[in-house]
């Protein structure tokens, strides 16, 4: 043993540093096991924004499109549809769009970019079921409401806008993705205006 | 002990364990690092090879995105096929009619560079020459009976062999040891040199496009670990003060 | 605060009991070389293969149809895939040379002798374990050596007589490799063995404890009880499990002097290993060889079969025998015999250190042997290299017939009383 004392300061500075650029590197270390839990860029890929042809789209007609693996429905909205909007407000939970559920662009009555074409991410906003789309058997649901859309799983109904009625299991009206018209007859959904028409 | 150790590890990558070609490979002096090359490289592939040859492990978005072309640039000007930019290199070649028109399906060049050597791809580009006694016309040095055609020949044009006798075995065969320009091709010999060098670089980038990453984060790791040993050892002195 | 926590938990499982035998208060000679990090780093390889083994299966594909894209799909499109699979496929091969310096550490200072037999065979096992995981893995990818490998070294057992064509068509469940055989060995390489490994580690480490570590004099620091002055003891304190027993001398605990030593060697091979990863991973074709970035392809064998360079100086033991069954036979018995090392070597000193000068030469021949027969395993057979790989392999065996020989009457230098340093 030596006989030069142990210089406990000395020993106390070197172990919390060691420990501390040790549990840096451990830190780091971790960085790659949980970055690669990101999606992949297959993943991206396949989330990519959609384009969707409406040349065909009758009024009235819904079509669905995949984005993100998840359904997204485009609905020409005819002119009765979008009377009966303003009909049943005070049915409604968030009849204003307060809550975050759509774009900027969409924070408005219709929550859409044209009053006629109405598009929504299809899925319902309880525990992610898809709403059926009910073509004038909706007054069975809701009075006076002759079109609009009701989920199988749990009951939620939303109207032609995606707003979700009171007093169903749904909390927040249909998200409404990010989209925008090429021209006008072809919508991306997915992408926002600017960002290079990929 | 210990540096004989260190030393033997550090011996190892030098000791080449595939079996020497017949030809010596002539050295490409890729730089993954210019980008120029790169783009290059990518636009010749997309011309000249993907017609037959697939990358199908590598997207586009990727590669544009690591070799510097702007996505929407990319799109339009490498793009041929009308795929979208998040897909796979890949061509409609049907495999069997492919197997049928060459005798074996062209094979997929994603790993090429790593299956054999960026220095064989360039070698192999400047190494085909007119051959009538092939199906295309044309053979190669590094492969010989390659059973493709000499896809560059536009640029390079038809080159000649240069025939020489060597002793083999104890025997003297006739060998092609060289190629020389007919001067029907539209590039020069330098021009076509760097072409073959930036299609060696370009797929060198896609045998391995974490190359670059890989070494700028290793520089970063290994000087951390090295911060790292020092605190260790003086720790470890300090402690062994003690025993010793 | 904090040690009411511990108290509780002291109560209820022997945390700190355990903690103390076998770190705080567990005696280790304390003249440890160089060659007595490759335990702790082999642990350490094992640990980041087990980690970066489960991320890997988290994006691979199992199936002969999606395997080799499944591998290109986690180092293109995996953020930091590149980087796992670069440090799973180093790690295999940085295990072997950990492993076999560790191995060549026991037989240089005797640390197989009584009373470690148990440890050293224990040590085997987890060879013979990682030699089959390695081997299991090396199929994953479903490269071109990667199927042909697994076709060559399975087509092996058809040389054991009677059963052997009966016992390969069913480990390949088909009539070449194929998805079921890629199946299988998958399972057994995700769960099966780094559990068997884990265990038989477990074991190993045990059984190191009960007996305590031999250390490069060969000289016991563990001593009958009353042998030993009060004032030769050390100044440390070691748990009663130990100093009830025996004397102890020239010992030191384990922690904090061997904690903070094997973290030094931990960095430093972290260092070399690193460099690998993020440089060199394909280690000049020696740790991904070039023909495994072509596709299996069951019509089109590659030019030049070998396997893994760990491998190659059992393979070339195999491919120096003319005869298919006894070349089987010779590389297991090249490994058996190994195995077998603690009662062949009869001599009553351990290191290498005080042992006669022929015992030197003996080890020395048997390293060069070792090495040759690597390389000529690893690369294309010539007639000059079937003859040397003869040689080699009975110097191989040389070695241990030797010793078994010498080593009964082996003129030894005198030992120390103490460990010296």
């Amino acid at each position: 043993m030596s006989n030069a004392p142990v210089d406990n300061s000395r020993r106390r500075f070197l172990t919390i540093a060691t420990s501390v650029v040790g549990g840096v590197g451990a830190v780091g270390a971790a960085v790659p096991f949980i970055a690669s839990w990101n999606p992949s860029e297959r993943a991206k890929s396949a989330g990519a924004p959609v384009e969707v042809d409406i040349s065909k789209l009758e009024p009235g007609q819904l079509i669905r499109v995949e984005w993100r693996g998840k359904p997204v429905w485009v609905i020409s909205r005819t002119p009765e549809m979008l009377e009966q909007l303003k009909a049943h407000e005070d049915k409604l939970r968030d009849p204003q769009s307060v809550e975050p559920q759509q774009p900027e662009f969409a924070k408005n009555e219709f929550r859409s970019i044209k009053e006629t074409i109405f598009v929504a991410v299809g899925i319902c906003t309880h525990l992610g079921c898809s709403p059926s789309f009910l073509q004038g058997g909706f007054g069975e649901k809701v009075e006076g409401t002759d079109d609009g859309f009701f989920c199988p799983c749990h009951g939620s109904k939303f109207d032609m806008a995606g707003r979700v009625f009171q007093s169903v299991p749904a909390p927040l009206n249909l998200e409404i993705p990010p989209y925008y018209f090429i021209d006008d007859t072809t919508i991306l959904v997915g992408g926002e205006k600017g960002e290079g028409a990929a | 002990m210990k540096k004989l150790v260190i030393g033997l590890f550090a011996l190892l990558p030098t000791l080449s364990m595939a079996a020497g070609p017949a030809m010596p490979l002539q050295e490409a002096n890729i730089d993954l690092t210019d980008q120029a090359s790169l783009q290059r490289g990518a636009k010749l592939f997309m011309n000249y090879c993907l017609g037959c040859h697939q990358m199908q492990y590598q997207r586009y978005e990727r590669t544009f995105r690591d070799i510097g072309i702007p996505t929407d640039i990319g799109q339009e000007s490498l793009i041929f096929d009308g795929s979208k930019v998040g897909s796979h290199i890949k061509n409609a070649m049907d495999k069997d009619d492919a197997a049928k028109w060459f005798g074996a399906a062209p094979p997929d060049l994603t790993l090429i560079s790593r299956v054999k050597s960026p220095d064989y791809i360039y070698t192999y580009l400047k190494s085909f020459y007119k051959d009538e006694s092939r199906p295309f016309g044309v053979n190669n040095i590094v492969f010989p009976s390659v059973g493709m055609p000499h896809v560059l020949q536009e640029l390079q044009g038809l080159p000649t062999p240069v025939v020489e006798e060597v002793e083999e075995h104890g025997k003297t065969v006739t060998k092609v040891v060289a190629t020389e320009t007919d001067g029907s091709g539209e590039m020069s010999v330098d021009e076509y040199d760097q072409a073959a060098r930036d299609l060696a670089n370009f797929m060198a980038y896609v045998g391995e496009p974490s190359r670059l990453d890989s070494e700028s984060l290793g520089i970063k790791v290994i000087g951390f670990l090295i911060i790292l040993f020092i605190f260790a050892f003086l720790l470890k002195k300090e402690y062994w003060r003690d025993v010793h | 605060m904090f040690g009411n926590i511990i108290n509780w938990i002291d109560e209820r499982i022997p945390m700190t009991r355990v903690w103390n035998m076998h770190i705080a208060q567990y005696p280790a000679p304390k003249n440890f070389n160089f060659w007595y990090f490759f335990g702790s780093l082999a642990m350490l390889v094992l640990v980041n293969q087990i980690v970066t083994g489960i991320w890997l299966t988290m994006n691979f594909v199992p199936s002969a149809e999606g395997a080799f894209a499944s591998v290109e799909y986690i180092m293109r499109d995996v953020e930091y895939g590149w980087l796992l699979r670069y440090l799973h496929s180093t790690g295999a091969s940085a295990f072997f040379v950990v492993v076999y310096l560790h191995m060549f550490r026991g037989m240089i200072y005797g640390s197989y002798q009584k009373p470690r037999e148990l440890l050293w065979l224990f040590g085997m096992f987890i060879f013979l374990a990682l030699m089959a995981e390695a081997f299991m893995g090396y199929l994953l990818p479903w490269g071109q050596m990667s199927f042909w490998g697994a076709q060559v070294i399975i087509s092996l057992f058809g040389a054991i007589p009677v059963i052997g064509d009966d016992l390969t068509l069913w480990i390949r469940g088909d009539y070449v490799i194929s998805g079921a055989t890629l199946n299988r060995f998958f399972a057994l390489h995700v769960i099966a063995l780094p559990l068997v490994l884990v265990i038989l580690v477990f074991l190993h480490i045990v059984a190191l404890h009960e007996v305590g570590s031999n250390n490069p004099d060969g000289v016991e620091i563990k001593r009958k009880k009353g042998t030993v002055a009060e004032e030769d003891k050390p100044k440390f304190k070691f748990h009663e499990y130990y100093t009830n027993k025996k004397d102890i001398v020239d010992a030191i605990p384990f922690h904090p002097y061997y904690t903070v030593k094997d973290i030094v060697g931990v960095v430093g091979f972290l260092i070399l290993f690193c460099y690998v990863v993020f440089f060199a991973p394909a280690m000049g074709g020696f740790f991904l060889e070039a023909p495994n970035f072509e596709a299996a392809n069951p019509l089109k064998t590659p030019e030049h079969i070998f396997p893994v360079w760990y491998f190659t100086p059992f393979y070339a033991i195999l491919r120096a025998i003319p005869d298919k069954l006894m070349g089987v036979i010779a590389m297991g018995a090249s490994i058996v015999v190994l195995a077998l090392l603690p009662w062949i070597d009869r001599g009553k000193v351990r290191s290498i250190r005080y042992r006669c000068g022929f015992h030197k030469l003996n080890i020395a021949q048997f390293v060069v042997t070792f090495v040759i027969l690597g390389w000529v395993g690893a690369t294309p057979q010539t007639d000059f290299k079937t003859i040397l790989s003869q040689i080699c392999t009975v110097t191989y065996f040389m070695f241990f017939v030797l010793l078994f020989f010498y080593s009964k009457n082996e003129k030894t230098k005198p030992l120390p009383e103490r460990l010296t340093k």
